[in-house]
């Protein structure tokens, strides 16, 4: 089933701010979905609509064909995990894993053996007696997951699942939630501002700005062609550039003349006409730096650079360039193949240089 | 590094000052003199005296009757006033806040006179009934600010939870809310009924024939010599249960 979720123009006001406006979206049984945005974008508010904790002013939300929209929360087949995990302080974590399960009357033996299974799942199986208070950051989230996963619903809502840890922790259970995931198979719906996160815990991300959804797709296409310049600069870094469209050529490449840097020729998605302005974007990683000139031919866009200053990451190092009033953000790989690779020190003079389908046109001029 | 002394000396000052009183209290109730001038021997004879007294254990019962019942209605009342003023926010909720901490700061006198006034105007008869009433009235300011002072610790979003996991309102409520707030309630019960057991100034305004408490009883004991003694005697066992109920109290709000 391709819709199992199924966000149907969505809206949500509070008081003059439209938190959500007009969202849809469809996200897949057991599918890993992500609601990304920077904080303020709404995207807690769509969770809190989907959960039952706010109900939408339009708009409609279904769960297996089933319409929820009026659904008071503990009537919805999902759960939740909370960003500071909610933890009943009063209860053990057993009793806490129990809760879910007291509610809707189940018989003690299903109760005992769910929980149980629960504990395993997460390996807290020894820690069972404990308050959560006596448990560190990663187990008390373990414990919020195992509390919503025992009642097998049929989406399980993660609000900021790893805001709360620390960076070691936070990589760890990255790994922790893919795994389980794929335990499990319920559809798991993150919401997140980290985009490090969304594109490692996810099949599909929906990028959201302003209440509204920017663009909805897999991690891999949003990094390398983002439909607007929000998204390419909220997902990785990226160069920005406007310029003005000098040559259409076969295929969808178009020369743009760039004041004070050049006439790349780049890829475009949609319409362009001679003489539109346009808004580029190349990713810093993309861009190959060179002492001499790369040899020149038709499929490279190369410019002189000024080396402004660096920074070593170990992985890689990142170079910001100076050319005429653009500052451009490049990146290299430290590699043991980089035979022909060089080490520019800080002034000296560079070539930039980067194949015509790495750079992209992601906004035309007229559009939001 | 030397240590000051000073802590230590300022400490037992104020145990000096605040417990110096009650030690020489304690003291004459077990010394044979009848106005403990001075000691001359032991005795166990006040307290025979004491259990003898039929009608300090009449008001006894009397006041522990509206201590336990004006507690337990300042509980629920006081409860339920603190939720109010927690979870909705309006200028009625402001003046809501300002009169609950009104008997805070009021001069018990002007209670007693005002709630006398009150009964006398609704041809209320006193006795018990008023007794009780007034004491809930005050009572309740202070159970109210110990849940205010819970409820402001506590994590709305764990209702969520309950409600996510399939509790309805009131179940999460009960289940959740009421859990977590227990200690608070109690702590402010057991303040309400200390409070309510030696109130002196609001009690005789509002009490009426056949409802004399306990510390009227004492004070009209005191007019007579004879019985200081055995006034001696039944502070010090009122001593023995309020320093006990502190403790408990005390005990509560650490736990909570």
């Amino acid at each position: 089933m391709d819709d199992f979720l199924v966000i149907d123009h969505v809206s949500k006001t509070f008081g003059a701010q439209r938190a959500v406006d007009d969202v849809s979206l469809t996200v897949a049984q057991g599918e890993a979905f992500s609601l990304l945005g920077p904080s303020g974008c709404g995207k807690t508010t769509l969770l809190r609509m989907i959960a039952g904790f706010e109900r939408p002013d339009r708009g409609r939300i279904l769960v297996g064909g089933k319409d929820i929209t009026a659904l008071p929360p503990e009537l919805r087949p999902v759960n939740t995990v909370f960003q500071n995990y909610a933890l009943f302080p009063h209860l053990s974590v057993w009793e806490n894993i129990a809760f879910g399960l007291r509610m809707s009357r189940r018989p003690r033996e299903e109760i005992r053996s769910g929980v149980d299974r629960m504990l395993e799942l997460v390996r807290l199986s020894e820690h069972a007696r404990k308050r959560p208070s006596q448990l560190s950051g990663g187990q008390r989230q373990r414990v919020a997951i195992a509390r919503a996963l025992v009642n097998r619903p049929q989406v399980l809502l993660l609000d900021e699942p790893l805001a709360a840890l620390d960076l070691k922790l936070r990589q760890h259970m990255l790994m922790e939630l893919n795994t389980l995931h794929e335990q499990v198979g319920t559809t798991f719906i993150y919401v997140t501002h980290d985009q490090g996160e969304a594109m490692s815990l996810s099949d599909r991300i929906a990028v959201m700005n302003a209440g509204k959804v920017e663009q909805v797709d897999t991690p891999e296409h949003l990094y390398e062609t983002p439909s607007s310049s929000f998204v390419a600069s909220f997902i990785g870094d990226a160069n920005f550039f406007t310029g003005v469209a000098v040559e259409l050529q076969h295929e969808g490449y178009v020369r743009v003349q760039v004041e004070g840097l050049g006439s790349p020729l780049v890829l475009s998605h949609g319409t362009v006409v001679p003489n539109q302005t346009l808004r580029l974007m190349v990713r810093p990683e993309k861009i190959s730096l060179t002492l001499s000139r790369p040899p020149s031919g038709e499929r490279v866009n190369a410019f002189r650079g000024v080396v402004e200053d660096m920074a070593y990451f170990g992985s890689h190092t990142r170079y910001r360039i100076r050319a005429g009033e653009h500052s451009i953000l490049a990146q290299l790989q430290r590699s043991r193949f980089s035979g022909g690779g060089i080490d520019p020190a800080r002034g000296a003079e560079v070539w930039m240089s980067f194949h015509p389908d790495e750079g992209r046109v992601v906004r035309l001029e007229g559009d939001a | 590094m030397k240590r000051s002394r000073l802590p230590a000396v300022i400490t037992c000052g104020v145990i000096l000052f605040l417990f110096a009183p009650l030690g020489v209290l304690v003291v004459n109730s077990f010394n044979a003199s009848r106005f403990g001038g001075e000691w001359e021997g032991f005795t166990w004879n006040w307290y025979e005296k004491l259990w003898a007294a039929g009608e300090v254990w009449d008001s006894l019962w009397i006041t522990l009757k509206i201590a336990v019942s004006a507690s337990l209605a300042a509980m629920l009342l006081g409860t339920l006033a603190a939720y109010a003023l927690h979870r909705f926010r309006s200028w009625l909720q402001d003046v809501h806040h300002m009169l609950i901490t009104l008997p805070l700061v009021m001069p018990d006198i002007l209670m007693g006179m005002s709630l006398l006034a009150l009964f006398v105007l609704t041809g209320v008869e006193t006795g018990l009934l008023t007794i009780w009433i007034a004491h809930v009235t005050f009572c309740l300011s202070f159970v109210t600010m110990v849940v205010l002072g819970r409820l402001q610790d506590f994590d709305f979003t764990l209702l969520d939870a309950a409600r996510d996991l399939g509790a309805t309102q009131a179940k999460a409520v009960r289940k959740v809310l009421l859990p977590l707030l227990l200690p608070g309630v109690l702590a402010g019960g057991l303040l309400a009924f200390t409070l309510s057991i030696d109130d002196y100034v609001i009690t005789f305004f509002v009490s009426g024939p056949g409802t004399t408490t306990l510390p009227l009883r004492v004070a009209s004991m005191m007019k007579t010599s004879r019985s200081l003694p055995v006034i001696n005697a039944l502070s010090t066992l009122l001593i023995a249960s309020t320093f006990l109920f502190a403790a408990l109290s005390s005990r509560l709000q650490r736990r909570a």
